[in-house]
């Protein structure tokens, strides 16, 4: 169906499942609950970064999933995207259709310089050009280009902005022609709240899309080129093979689907600043890549919503919430025990990012999806289907 | 001409830092192979051991002096640190003041020791896995170790002066013939480039003349053959890592007072310390040194005024850009040997 084998047609389902039934299956438990408040995950501002982030992950598995090119720089491409998206939302209209566009070409042209550039090199080499690039992108965002990025109070729309298509009865926050992105239907059902935002459908059809996009280019022939420059440069340059176009191609694709969602970030909420694009921003899109299983398909958009739930959850948890689990325990315990986790709650979530990452690492190179295909292979299901499809095998 | 002198002065110490970092990592990816990108966080535990030294220094305790009475007219309470408490007052006030270079003292041992225990415990094991592999668990550590720095110190910078001899500048102008006061230049400035000309010189005359030296030396050009007649290379290697850690928390002590350490120095050090070591030449450790101090002061010259004028914006990207420049038209770096990591 659609152009896939029934394997990745059913996974294509499923994706489309979760991604549009988000709001009732991120909120398993009643919403004035106490579990509900900590756990729940399906309010529309959380929903959005999981499908943003998600299609992020994507695009930079399309790179490093399938050529083993570790770019440290992707942030710069999610940062210049947001930065067109604004400036259409100050130039034309608020209507987010060219603004995604706009991000999606400008994106695409910066990963075309830099990618040119950077992949004329090759491992640590490439992981070093792109970081460069990245940190001139954010030095200059700062310094010399305030007149583009607005500096550090980020670049966002004022009421003086030309806006030249603006209808008179034109909505004044991003719209879809008229659609607002943050307008909401909420649906009460007996304790249950599911909000259905407008902003997170764009983005979870997005999502679909880049989705269905990466199973095509996973299997086609680009695909089968990319992985056999992954396993041997030098012996696809023997036969003859330049690989320099099929790089550049992957690279500028990836770059892309970073100026896709960088647009849409801006789509959600019209303001961004070059923070976006500093280092650490780039290291975690490697890290949710990573953390779910690079060079699979699944993988990084499980990566992307897993830190995205992640941080949320731990950032939100508070001494005095874990006074209130330990409160079984006898006094000293509680304390001690509150004591031994303080540092890795709250301020301290990328503390508990960096062990997670290092463990999945040292311990699970492939990922939670290798993880996963573990416990599987332990209960004895699936062990042909496994061998035999070498696509969801991890990057080694 | 003293302008010009100025900015080469004012390159020296940040040079210096980069030298020193590049260095480190040089010697790691020569002999180990592998590519630290924790090595920035070794560099700001360094600098944090010297505001530990400083904090133990001037743990006091408190005395009520009913002699004196303060302006409430309640007895006076006095703060006596412990070191002027046990030492005498000339001694423990000698200690706080020399706090930071007695850091020095600790940070040796101690970087010998987190070296050591790095790359015995997790970096081993990372040899025969691929090169993005060990880049990204190096990574996950230096987020785990600036995360921890946050969690005990804090996010804020924290002030940590040199000693009250080297507070203040001094007129290198007069020196050289200029006029008085035209080119003065901090002390401790001065201090730092010292220290690191002589750890560097330390480093280079240890592989040079020592026995253990050579042997690293010929392990890094053949680690088989080395390993073939029956010399325990890896033990040696292990040594080589914690050096490189040693000389990153050195350069982190003495780098203290110039710049108050944060939780994110490492990662800032680190970024332009891998630049300066892929200009220098993967591998070549004279050429990381070179490449540091030649960075630092190309830095500086683009940050003054003349050139910011004529090129705006240029001080923050011109190191990225020499980068882009050698790697595209000199792969192996200034002085990297033909034919190691040049693809």
């Amino acid at each position: 169906m659609l152009g896939l084998n029934s394997r990745d047609f059913k996974l294509f389902i499923i994706v489309c499942i979760m991604a549009l039934a988000a709001p009732i299956l991120l909120n398993p438990f009643p919403t004035a609950s106490a579990l509900g408040e900590s756990f729940n995950a399906g309010y529309p501002a959380l929903m959005q970064r999981f499908v943003i982030f998600g299609i992020l992950a994507i695009g930079f598995n399309i790179l490093f999933g399938l050529t083993g090119y570790l770019s440290f720089g992707h942030a710069a491409f999610l940062g210049i995207g947001s930065y067109a998206a604004v400036w259409m939302f100050k130039l034309l209209s608020y209507n987010v259709v060219p603004a995604i566009i706009l991000a999606v070409i400008v994106a695409g042209l910066f990963s075309v310089v830099i990618g040119y550039v950077s992949l004329r090199r090759s491992g640590i080499y490439f992981s070093i050009l792109t970081l460069a690039f990245a940190q001139m992108a954010y030095q200059l965002a700062y310094s010399v280009f305030t007149p583009l990025t607005n500096g550090e109070t980020g670049l966002q729309v004022y009421n003086d902005d030309p806006q030249i298509l603006m209808g008179a009865g034109d909505p004044t926050v991003p719209h879809f022609f008229g659609i607002t992105m943050n307008g909401q239907t909420q649906i009460d059902v007996s304790g249950w709240s599911f909000v259905f935002q407008n902003g997170y459908y764009l983005a979870a059809i997005f999502l679909i899309a880049s989705f269905y996009l990466s199973i095509r280019i996973f299997r086609s022939p680009m695909g089968l080129m990319l992985r056999a420059i992954k396993s041997n440069q030098t012996r696809m340059s023997y036969v003859g093979l330049n690989t320099k176009p099929y790089m550049l191609a992957a690279f500028v694709i990836s770059g892309m689907y970073a100026g896709l969602a960088g647009g849409l970030l801006a789509a959600m909420d019209p303001l961004t600043g070059a923070e976006r694009m500093f280092w650490t921003a780039s290291g975690e899109i490697v890290v949710m890549s990573v953390l779910g299983g690079v060079g699979t398909l699944i993988g990084p958009v499980l990566g992307a919503g897993l830190i995205k739930y992640l941080e949320n959850i731990v950032s939100k948890i508070n001494d005095s919430v874990l006074h209130n689990w330990f409160s079984f325990m006898p006094d000293f315990m509680d304390n001690f025990m509150v004591t031994l986790i303080h540092p890795f709650i709250g301020k301290g979530w990328h503390l508990t990012l960096g062990l997670l990452f290092m463990a999945v690492i040292i311990f699970l190179p492939g990922g939670l999806v290798q993880g996963g295909q573990k416990i599987m292979a332990k209960f004895g299901r699936n062990k042909n289907t496994d061998a035999k499809d070498g696509a969801d095998t991890p990057a080694e | 001409m003293d302008a010009f002198i100025l900015q080469i002065l004012n390159g020296l110490d940040k040079g210096s830092a980069y030298a020193l970092i590049a260095l480190g990592l040089t010697l790691i990816f020569g002999t180990l192979g592998v590519v630290n990108f924790a090595h920035g966080a070794l560099f700001m535990i360094g600098a944090f051991v010297a505001v530990t030294m400083q904090k133990l220094f001037s743990l006091s305790f408190l005395t009520v002096d009913d002699t004196q009475k303060d302006f409430l007219g309640n007895p006076l309470k006095v703060e006596t640190p412990y070191v002027e408490a046990w030492f005498g007052e000339n001694v423990g006030n000698w200690l706080q003041d020399w706090s930071v270079p007695l850091a020095i003292l600790v940070v040796i041992p101690f970087m010998f020791f987190l070296g050591f225990v790095l790359e015995r415990g997790l970096i081993k094991h990372f040899y025969k896995r691929p090169h993005a592999d060990q880049i990204l668990v190096t990574f996950g550590l230096a987020i785990v170790i600036g995360e921890l720095i946050k969690a005990f110190y804090g996010a804020n910078p924290i002030q940590t002066p040199p000693p009250s001899t080297f507070i203040g500048t001094v007129d290198v102008g007069s020196w050289l013939g200029f006029e008085a006061n035209t080119i003065a230049y901090p002390t401790w400035r001065i201090v730092y480039f010292a220290f690191s000309a002589l750890i560097i010189a330390g480093v280079f005359a240890f592989l040079q003349f020592t026995t253990f030296g050579m042997v690293v030396r010929a392990g890094m050009a053949d680690r088989e053959t080395v390993g073939m007649l029956g010399i325990d290379i890896d033990k040696r290697f292990t040594f080589m890592f914690g050096l490189a850690a040693a000389v990153a928390g050195m350069a982190g002590v003495m780098y203290a007072p110039i710049l108050s350490p944060h939780y994110n120095i490492g990662m800032d050090f680190l970024v332009l310390s891998f630049v300066v070591v892929v200009v220098g030449g993967m591998g070549s450790l004279p050429g990381a040194v070179l490449a540091g101090f030649m960075l630092g002061i190309l830095q500086s010259f683009a940050s003054m005024n003349e050139v910011k004028a004529l090129l705006p914006g240029i001080d923050q990207i011109i190191i990225y850009l020499v980068a882009i420049i050698i790697l595209l038209t000199r792969p192996r770096g200034l002085m990297g040997r033909k034919g190691v990591m040049e693809e």
